[in-house]
């Protein structure tokens, strides 16, 4: 028989302590996802956390999951023939500053299997946590001006007006995404 | 009617505007539902993460004792299919026995303990049981409403084993008379309340040591694979 989850309830304004303890000295190293050697596009990926009237949100906390360069996750679950890069991590987690950003250093992410076989464009997936989400929101950040995001199955789901939402802006190395909780420029979320 | 993994008879949704920060900051425009991928299948796993012997135990990461009740926390992570859990993170943080928070913008005119920080992590075991040794929360103010207190509580976070199952929630105590004024609680469906509510449980209490409460939790797993030839 099928259980039931338990409900969700949001992170709180004070969990800086627990979860992201380089908040207080302004350590980000927890945003760091590629190490030197990693393999891929080394990229700085800044996220930018809005309400809904666009000011930033301060005490927020933001989570990337991503594969390597090459379109590899480190998870048992990925059974395609080749490791994980080493000098790669595929999880990050930043807290918001007081203007709203988190910056990760990552690379961009290859593509990764989708459905009948098909390969993803490709993304970076996102967890927000903020007082006041009583859940979790989610996301996911492609880059704007790949050519696979033409043929992507996932952004294929989402209204044509809605997609530029989802698109990081930038070039090789330096790659800024906005997320806007709500409000008119609404950040595509996924019920995952 | 289109599909949704919402589950709003279980789970509070997004906007509940009692809770008034819910307001600016709740999506309110349809979510996309999206089949599982391998990106919603894999998930950030911390089973050889390095936990301390005092990760787990709030009282014993400082010279000297806590002050306040000592409580047992303990209890089981499972999948919606009743699955174990092993080797998963969860992590938790609180306030103090006197509702304070060892954090800078807490400004709550309450004391500070140099004896307890409030955080805390461990793996749960093959079987997915988990168990803190802690101190048992106060209640503090917010500004929410006039008089607007949090009950007692200690804030989870858990991985499980995929993007799918990542988790967050609050441990409330069965009984707590705040829990009827408060918001953030009120949030979830009534029905499904209880399912974060510890109860005082005497066989996980220790004799002249600490009160024992069970918190069991249930994550979400992606759904199942659909067979492709």
């Amino acid at each position: 028989m099928d259980l039931i989850p338990t409900a969700n309830q949001p992170i709180g304004p004070f969990y800086h302590f627990a979860l992201t303890p380089g908040w207080a000295t302004g350590d980000r190293s927890a945003g760091v996802m590629a190490g030197p050697e990693a393999q891929g596009e080394h990229t700085r990926l800044t996220v930018r956390l809005l309400d809904g009237d666009g000011r930033p949100v301060t005490n927020g906390m933001i989570e990337l999951w991503q594969a390597d360069g090459c379109g590899k996750y480190n998870h048992p679950a990925d059974t395609q023939p080749r490791t994980a890069d080493p000098a790669f991590r595929g999880f990050g987690r930043l807290a918001t500053d007081d203007q709203g950003l988190c910056v990760f250093e990552t690379v961009k992410p290859g593509r990764v299997p989708g459905l009948k076989g098909q390969l993803q464009a490709p993304h970076i997936n996102v967890s927000i946590y903020a007082p006041g989400l009583l859940r979790r929101v989610t996301t996911r950040i492609y880059f704007a001006g790949d050519p696979a995001n033409d043929s992507d199955q996932v952004l294929e789901l989402v209204p044509e007006d809605r997609r530029p939402t989802l698109f990081a802006r930038g070039e090789q190395g330096e790659w800024c995404f906005d997320l806007h909780l709500s409000g008119p420029r609404e950040t595509v979320f996924f019920d995952v | 009617m289109s599909k949704s993994r919402l589950d709003l008879a279980n789970q509070p949704g997004y906007t509940y505007e009692p809770y008034h920060s819910t307001v600016k900051r709740a999506p309110v425009k349809p979510l996309i539902f999206m089949p599982h991928t391998l990106s919603e299948r894999t998930g950030p796993l911390f089973g050889d993460m390095p936990i301390s012997e005092t990760d787990h135990d709030l009282t014993r990461q400082h010279a000297g004792e806590p002050l306040g009740q000592r409580m047992i926390v303990e209890g089981r992570v499972v999948d919606d299919e009743g699955n174990p859990l092993p080797r998963t993170l969860i992590e938790i943080w609180q306030t103090n026995a006197a509702g304070r928070y060892r954090h800078k913008l807490d400004d709550f005119r309450a004391p500070l303990d140099p004896n307890f920080t409030g955080s805390g992590r461990i793996l749960t075991d093959d079987n997915g049981r988990y168990r803190f040794l802690t101190v048992k929360p106060g209640a503090y103010p917010w500004n929410n409403h006039p008089n607007a207190w949090r009950p007692a509580h200690i804030h989870f976070s858990l991985f499980g084993p995929s993007f799918v199952s990542r988790f967050m929630t609050q441990m409330y105590f069965d009984g707590d008379p705040m829990l009827a004024y408060d918001p953030v609680f009120q949030a979830i469906p009534d029905r499904a309340k209880h399912r974060v509510l510890a109860g005082f449980d005497i066989n996980l209490t220790e004799e002249k040591w600490a009160l024992g409460y069970r918190f069991d939790l249930v994550l979400r797993g992606p759904d199942a694979t659909p067979s492709e030839s």
